[in-house]
């Protein structure tokens, strides 16, 4: 799939993600969920604000020494007998798995949930060399049976889908009869993907985390799908970004606490399993075989910048749970598969401007994100350098487009004027509806349909964020 | 054991020291002394029995029943457990615990009255062993650490051990020593830093269990067991 996820222009998948009516009602459920889960583990630590201090240094740290760490890492897995592939672009990473692939003459592989696998496009890459790729994740699993309908979340990837449509996606393509009850549906895909894991001679999976002192990896899940995928197949490979790593375990006890609570606020999630390299000799289950792959895929580009601190993501999704304009205009709108704030800052930076220069605009700059992260990444801060960056290059283009770029920025990143950009609409986007983006409302007037974006009168986000309900936003 | 093979590895490593202006580092990068350690503040000084009473609460929001009980009567609550599971068929990890425990003989009367299929795990069975664990009813391990505050057991697993037991039986069981229990995850990973450094290698797979599978994928609405086991059950040991 790659890190792109629609063709489609920028405003034609907004106008679209705020007319999805059944969507916007799913996203706003599940960030109000999502939101209050996190809060009500967090808080009850009593130290929220030390635990994020700490996340952040030890992020700072390892980065700062990132070199250090991932060859500390490689040494330890490959004194164990793991195999290690440093990849610079999605082509080499892509070249080495299918190689791994061909060698064990492999034709059925299991995947467990992995966002740096969609990044480089690893499916598409596996399926032309003739292989079955079954995602295992359940979210992942239903976007693949739906013709691969793109993921709009990072920890749930059909959060935009209902239970009917799913019940409907397995009816067609797999000839399932039962209710569109969530538990129904999960036994389902227990018994369906049961035989997947045990005919698949490889194991793919992410990383959440890899600790370079011993040399694992480490899975974060509720499924149990990833210790099927590093259970029962012969050969396992691990797709990790370079960024993923941890000096040793007592680090990633706080990056794991940090990650459970601010993905799906549970305290640690089922299972967190720990790998180092293939199973031991005399050992039954677990793989012979085990390779990493260490992905750069354009993230060195972001080091010593001062985007810098992007890379301490740890993929928790937490700034996209009370982002509001994800919540109007949902995961598709950002054509990427990293949506939300996190998907605003980090895609331009991988994917450069041409295609995305719109996703830093995508924001009111309430700051609810940057308060959010567990890894205190300054977010709204980042928007605003890459709106900086954005006007400078866009000397360089043409007249009209600067200035729709400015109408639109300037309503958005301006909470005083919001109101009277929406009311004096004519001045504004004159310029640019006579300028040639033709089709479709203007963006500001797009901008105005996002009923309820927090007051321009300055109001707190978390007020507005508390007070949504009574103004009738649940709909 | 053969080393494995690293490609590509200076190239991509002298590019991140470029980006980060300065010379690749390949030692005497020190861990910082961290301004603030919040970690240490969970369940500090709580004993044993504070420690029980906390895991025991926090199983309730992890869909996991918890039976404690005396050593003396341990194998009365294991029958009962294996009979809430649903009986029928057992794997178990070859595991000395479980003779210390008389669990074994607990296992025996169980093939014996019961009519239930009792395997233990046997590393020269090879593959016959996951064959015999995908089909089980119930999969049962002891805790090698557990953990306070996630009603977490943490298990390490090597030829005897086999990762299977807990994850493909259709339920599973893990037996609690209260010794076991720590406050969270910082001290379970100390643990495992030191044998890090200690032992050269590590298990190939250390597992921190809570609870059944699980999954909110569909609309949010939690689902219990997915690929993992359904169904849960921990038994605590309270005078061991
Ligand atoms: S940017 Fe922060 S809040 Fe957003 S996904 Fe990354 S770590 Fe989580």
């Amino acid at each position: 799939m790659g890190i792109k996820t629609s063709n489609e222009k920028f405003f034609d998948r907004v106008e679209k993600g705020i007319n999805d009516s059944f969507m916007r009602k799913a996203v706003v459920e599940a960030q109000g969920r999502l939101e209050g889960r996190k809060t009500q583990t967090t808080e009850e630590l009593g130290n929220w604000e030390d635990w994020r201090d700490l996340a952040e240094e030890i992020r700072q740290h390892t980065l700062e020494n990132l070199d250090y760490y991932l060859e500390q890492f490689v040494e330890n897995v490959s004194n164990q007998g793991g195999h290690v592939f440093f990849a610079e672009t999605a082509e080499e990473a892509n070249e080495y798995i299918t190689s791994v692939v061909k060698d064990k003459k492999a034709k059925n592989i299991i995947k467990s949930k992995s966002m740096v696998t969609e990044e480089i496009g690893m499916n598409g890459a596996l399926e032309e060399i003739g292989c079955n790729v079954v995602e295992s994740d359940l979210g992942e699993w239903i976007l693949q049976l739906d013709d691969h309908d793109p993921p709009s979340h990072i920890v749930v990837p059909a959060l935009h889908k209902n239970k009917e449509q799913i019940r409907d996606t397995f009816k067609v393509k797999r000839q399932y009869d039962k209710s569109s009850d969530p538990t129904e549906l999960a036994l389902f895909a227990r018994e369906q993907l049961r035989k997947d894991f045990l005919a698949a001679e490889v194991g793919i999976t992410g990383c959440n985390f890899a600790v370079a002192e011993s040399g694992s990896i480490t899975l974060v899940t509720n499924e149990g799908n990833a210790r099927m995928s590093t259970t029962l197949p012969k050969t396992q490979i691990t797709v990790m970004g370079m960024e993923r790593i941890v000096p040793t375990w007592k680090e990633l006890d706080i990056l794991v606490s940090m990650l459970c609570r601010s993905a799906v606020g549970q305290k640690l999630t089922s299972y967190i399993t720990g790998l180092t390299a293939a199973k031991e000799e005399g050992d039954v289950d677990g793989p012979e075989e085990f390779h990493v792959v260490i992905i750069d895929n354009g993230r060195s580009k972001i080091l010593g910048t001062k985007f810098q601190s992007t890379l301490q993501c740890i993929r928790c999704a937490a700034c996209i749970n009370v982002c509001p304009v994800y919540r109007h205009v949902g995961g598709h709108s950002y054509g990427s598969i990293y949506p939300g704030p996190i998907g605003a800052v980090l895609t331009p930076l991988l994917e450069g401007y041409d295609d995305y220069k719109e996703l830093p605009y995508a924001s009111t700059l309430c700051a609810a994100c940057t308060e959010a992260c567990p890894v205190k990444i300054p977010l709204h801060e980042l928007l605003i350098e890459h709106r900086k960056d954005i006007v400078e290059e866009a000397g360089k283009t043409s007249f009209a487009e600067k200035l729709a770029m400015k109408g639109y920025a300037f309503a958005m990143s301006n909470p005083g004027v919001y109101r009277i950009g929406s009311k004096a609409a004519p001045s504004v986007i004159g310029p640019i509806a006579k300028g040639g983006e033709g089709k479709g409302p203007g963006p500001v007037k797009l901008w105005t349909q996002i009923r309820d974006l927090p007051e321009p009168t300055g109001e707190s986000f978390r007020k507005w964020f508390e007070g949504r309900d009574k103004k009738g936003d649940k709909s | 054991m053969t080393k494995g093979t690293v490609q590509n590895k200076d190239k991509f490593l002298n590019k991140i020291a470029k980006r980060l202006g300065r010379e690749r580092r390949n030692s005497g990068v020190k861990l910082p002394e961290w301004a603030k350690l919040p970690q240490y503040e969970v369940f500090k000084d709580f004993s044993q029995d504070e420690l029980m009473e906390q895991f025991i609460n926090h199983c309730k929001n992890i869909h996991t029943s918890v039976k404690v009980t005396k050593k003396e009567s341990l194998k009365e609550t294991f029958h009962e457990a294996i009979s809430d599971l649903g009986g029928k068929s057992i794997v178990y990890w070859n595991d000395d615990r479980f003779r210390y425990y008389g669990l074994t003989d607990a296992l025996y009367e169980a093939r014996a009255h019961h009519n239930i299929d009792v395997h233990c795990w046997n590393p020269q069975l090879g593959e016959e062993n996951v064959k015999v664990a995908e089909k089980a009813n119930i999969g049962i391990t002891f805790a090698d650490i557990s953990l306070a505050e996630s009603g977490t057991v943490v298990l390490f697993s090597n030829a005897d051990k086999g990762r299977s037991v807990s994850l493909l039986p259709r339920t599973y069981l893990a037996i609690i020593p209260k010794s076991t229990l720590v406050p969270r995850m910082t001290q379970a990973t100390e643990k495992i830093h030191k044998m890090a450094s200690d032992l050269g290698r590590m298990p190939s797979c250390i597992n921190f269990i809570s609870g059944p599978s699980n999954s909110a994928d569909i609309e949010l609405r939690l689902v219990v067991g997915v690929h993992g086991p359904v169904q849960a059950i921990y038994i605590v040991i309270e005078d061991e």
